[in-house]
């Protein structure tokens, strides 16, 4: 949905001014950064939206140190061109939700931290929320807080940085983000093993993690989607393990692998910029891109469970799938509806997990729990940390679950 | 003695019921688990932060969930504070209790519950040691990455309320980046479960907020963590400098130029003196500053990062360097600077800072440190992470005389105030407990801390969990709301609902 009036503000001041407006007057507003993912999480209802586009720029950027702060609306591309030059990244690999959800706009750093956006590499490098050291924000009654900081390692205290990471702007709007880089890797392989049906695809995932050899992406690709990954990948089910590092040493841990790999069926080999294409094309879940009617999930269980839930799910319905995280996230696309109670029962049979409505129209996401629903205890915990950071409940009303 | 910390008053009415309360305690768990004899409770009446010293009420060692949850349930009721602890490692008195105060140790919940290597995760008891967990799994190729020095005896429960770290978190990462879920009983004797075997949880990241919350949040009694395939090898390597700046700018350079070995440890010369004495584990004594430098992974592999590395240590005039032919040497490098705390123990009382810095601020912040030392008449020895800038002067005093340990305890707060100057903050690894509580204000303003205890609040309402530690006594009346909706919450669960508030499986 649209808002009425857009704010920019362009200091944390005006952040700050503004959110105490609203809190005064019990306006509520959405908080928005490029505006990119506003099609994922429940509609928010509010008047007003205050936009961090304006609050740009990065602050604080010394490569030597491994670290980097950003004002919340600078734009990726920024800061990913501002790495890149300096042979450095974001270690994480955050999502680009744009083609999936066919939005427009430029994804913002606040953004990335504000959903944890994560990628590929989340399976041996951690989350968005493991690299973010530090951030300012503005919370609910309109006070400017800090917490974390600029080092690599800090217990001071309680660590909410964690807490604003993944929040969507219903605790506080951030204003500025600290976080760590890494050198980009000097080169990398992909292994690619061909004609493995699920199961048989997570025991080599699982095999291959077991083995030290620092596998960096492991990820499945059933027949059914295969095929959309253009030339790169013959039309069959492929699995795919990525090695990255120093040359010689890649060099070294790709044979090793492989002996082992060819064991269980036909192996090739992928140079660097195929494997750089390949895993930006599973990290924005190119398989899914086409049809934008149908509903897709975002499933995260143990990633022995993952090929279990799809076997279970595909004798009741339609659907199609693929997998990161050795198994462990699992990409659905429903032919029809979004069926999110069978999907949630079986993800708790299976040992739990969590299940999100990555991808469906307002009135579906309005009805349906976008995000996976905490046991009562849980959830009454998370209203009680949501009331102390936003007592009049103004940011971003709704967007994670109806009440809150 | 004079004492620089406060504790909070101990509140006489509930240790005037002293004599009801171990009655009413034994009666919610066997009587081997209730320690009351004043005997008994001496080994509990400090940490590894050993100037502080309290007495408890009472020690309870529970061996089952249902025990803590009973436990915490009945002091909560009768607003009896409570101390959690672990081994008793903490370096900033984060386990001292108080004369009002239960201690609920969980030692006794021992037990590695499951292991699944196909899900690379093992569930374990909160008081298992760090290193068992290690062990369990090292015939079959994994282990458990945080490694912080006292691992042979701390808890996984103390490390997760401290967010432990350790040499090789420099790739590896920290506690809070190795824990996949906890089993955690509330304030009011709930139990939840959060997170587990999925790679990320659902909702609100309440395991990033528990991880490092000192015991004020809930006490965990269980945890599901993360195991990693064990490197084919690992070599450390010793480079010996003519100065501690020259060995500071090395690691800069090392880190900087994209490499990022598995530690880079740093060791000034009082530390290697201290250290070869003790473990004689061979480091050059003709040296101001000594690097350890682990590499890991295939002998092509390491061949490949030492080569870099050794490049750019000789840039920086590098007077020494042994690269471990074997295993036993290797672990002979790492017996000296894992042993360092201890070998400082032997030769004088130190207290151990743990301010972390950016890596740009190292040689200035270590040249400051040994002047500010120096101005009170005492002797430093550094031994810390290098790689992530988490600083560890040992400060040398005599405890018998109570005027140096005053200045010891002065010089710590100036150099942790120096850290913050320099960008960084009080406490990397080792926790805020007592020993930081009341530089917070240094670091935080009085609006980051009202944000804090809010949230803190919305746990422990009476504020009955490890009381005394974290946050300044004074202006503590920030969270009255957080009270006041979370009394809200566990009257309702009280009344009726209290099986919906249990979700544990």
């Amino acid at each position: 949905m649209s808002a009425a009036e857009i704010l920019y503000p362009e200091t944390e001041d005006d952040v700050a001014r503004i959110v105490k407006e609203h809190h005064a007057a019990g306006q509520p507003m959405e908080i928005r950064g490029g505006g990119t993912r506003t099609g994922l999480g429940r509609p928010v209802q509010a008047a007003s939206a205050l936009s961090l586009a304006k609050l740009a720029g990065i602050t604080n950027y010394d490569p030597s140190e491994l670290v980097m702060a950003a004002r919340a609306g600078t734009p990726l591309s920024e800061i990913e061109a501002a790495l890149a030059a300096n042979n450095q990244m974001l270690t994480f690999e955050p999502m680009d939700h744009r083609p999936l959800l066919g939005a427009d706009g430029e994804p913002t750093i606040g953004g990335v931290f504000a959903g944890n956006i994560s990628g590929p590499r989340r399976l041996s490098a951690g989350a968005a929320r493991d690299s973010l050291l530090g951030v300012r924000f503005v919370n609910g009654s309109g006070a400017v807080v800090k917490s974390g900081g600029r080092v690599m390692k800090n217990v001071t205290g309680l660590d909410l940085v964690k807490l604003l990471a993944g929040s969507w702007g219903t605790l506080g709007v951030l204003c500025e983000v600290i976080f760590k880089v890494l050198p980009r890797p000097e080169t990398a392989v992909t292994i690619a093993l061909s004609g493995l049906n699920d199961a048989e695809a997570a025991e080599a995932m699982a095999a291959a993690m077991a083995m030290s050899v620092e596998v960096s992406g492991a990820a499945h690709l059933p027949v059914s989607v295969a095929y959309r990954f253009g030339d790169i990948l013959k039309s069959e089910a492929t699995t795919v393990f990525r090695l990255e590092g120093l040359a010689p040493s890649v060099e070294v841990r790709a044979e090793r692998l492989v002996a082992d790999m060819r064991r269980r069926g036909e192996v090739s080999v992928l140079d660097a910029q195929v494997s750089g294409e390949l895993w930006r094309d599973i990290r924005d879940v190119k398989p899914f891109t086409f049809h934008r009617t149908k509903p897709v999930w975002r499933v995260s269980v143990a990633p022995g469970a993952g090929h279990q839930l799809v076997a279970a799910l595909r004798l009741q319905t339609g659907v199609d799938a693929f997998y990161d995280w050795q198994g462990g996230l699992v990409w659905l696309q429903m032919e029809a509806e979004p069926e999110a109670d069978l999907i949630r029962r079986y993800v708790k049979a299976l040992g739990g997990g969590h299940a999100t409505l990555v991808r469906a129209d307002a009135a579906t996401r309005a009805e349906v729990p976008v995000f996976e629903p905490q046991p009562p205890a849980l959830d009454a915990l998370a209203r009680r940390i949501k009331d102390q950071f936003d007592p009049g409940g103004i940011l971003n009303p709704g967007r994670m679950t109806a009440t809150m | 003695m004079t004492e620089l910390i406060a504790f909070l008053e101990p509140d006489q009415a509930v240790i005037g019921r002293r004599p009801a309360i171990i009655a009413d305690l034994a009666r919610l768990l066997p009587e081997s688990c209730l320690i009351s004899d004043a005997r008994e409770l001496m080994p509990f009446d400090t940490d590894a932060f050993v100037s502080y010293r309290r007495m408890p009420l009472a020690v309870v060692l529970p061996e089952t969930t249902a025990q803590v949850a009973a436990v915490l349930k009945y002091c909560n009721d009768n607003a009896i504070p409570v101390v959690p602890r672990g081994a008793g490692t903490s370096l900033s008195g984060g386990a001292i209790p108080q004369e009002d105060a239960v201690v609920i140790g969980v030692s006794r919940m021992n037990r590695i519950l499951e292991v699944d290597y196909p899900n690379r995760a093992a569930r374990v008891q909160a008081g298992v040691t760090n290193i068992s967990i290690s062990q369990a799994v090292d015939a079959d190729g994994f282990f458990y990455a945080p490694d912080p020095s006292s691992q042979l005896a701390c808890t996984i429960g103390g490390n997760i309320g401290m967010n432990s770290g350790g040499a090789h978190c420099l790739k590896y990462g920290v506690t809070t980046n190795n824990l996949m879920g906890v089993r955690m009983v509330m304030f009011d004797g709930s139990i939840v479960d959060i997170g587990g075997k999925a790679l990320d949880s659902a909702g609100y990241d309440l395991l990033g907020l528990i991880c490092g919350s000192e015991g004020q949040l809930g006490i965990v009694t269980e945890a599901t963590v993360r195991l990693i395939a064990k490197p084919e090898g690992a070599r450390p390597v010793l480079f010996g400098f003519e100065s501690s700046v020259a060995a500071g700018a090395c690691v800069t350079d090392i880190i900087g130029a994209g490499i990022i070995p598995v530690a880079i440890e740093f060791m000034d010369k009082p530390a290697i003196e201290i250290c070869e004495a003790f473990a004689h584990a061979g480091y050059p004594m003709d040296v101001e500053a000594l690097l350890i430098v682990e590499v890991e992974g295939s002998d092509a592999e390491m061949d490949a990062m030492l080569e870099r590395i050794i490049a750019i240590a000789r840039t920086h005039g590098v007077k020494t360097i042994r690269e471990s032919q074997s295993a036993t040497e290797a672990a002979l490098i790492w017996k000296g600077r894992k042993s360092a705390f201890g070998a400082t123990g032997r030769i004088a009382d130190y207290i151990c800072m743990d301010g972390t810095v950016p890596l740009g601020q190292l040689s200035y912040v270590l040249g400051k440190t040994s002047e500010i030392v120096a101005r009170y008449g005492l002797r430093v020895a550094n031994v810390f992470h290098a790689g992530d800038g988490n600083m560890h002067p040992l400060i040398l005093f005599d405890a018998n005389d109570p005027e140096e340990s005053l200045k010891a305890e002065m010089a710590g707060n100036d150099i942790l105030k120096l850290c913050v100057d320099a960008g960084g903050c009080l406490t990397g690894e080792h926790g805020v407990g007592i020993e930081k509580r009341d530089l917070m204000r240094h670091q935080y303003s009085d609006a980051d801390l009202a944000q804090q205890m809010r949230v803190r609040a919305a746990f422990d309402p009476k504020w009955i969990l490890n009381p005394s530690k974290v946050f300044p006594l004074d202006g503590r009346n920030g969270g009255q709301e957080g009270h006041q909706s979370a009394l809200a919450d566990a009257e309702r669960m009280a009344a009726g609902t209290a099986a919906a508030g249990r979700t544990a499986a």
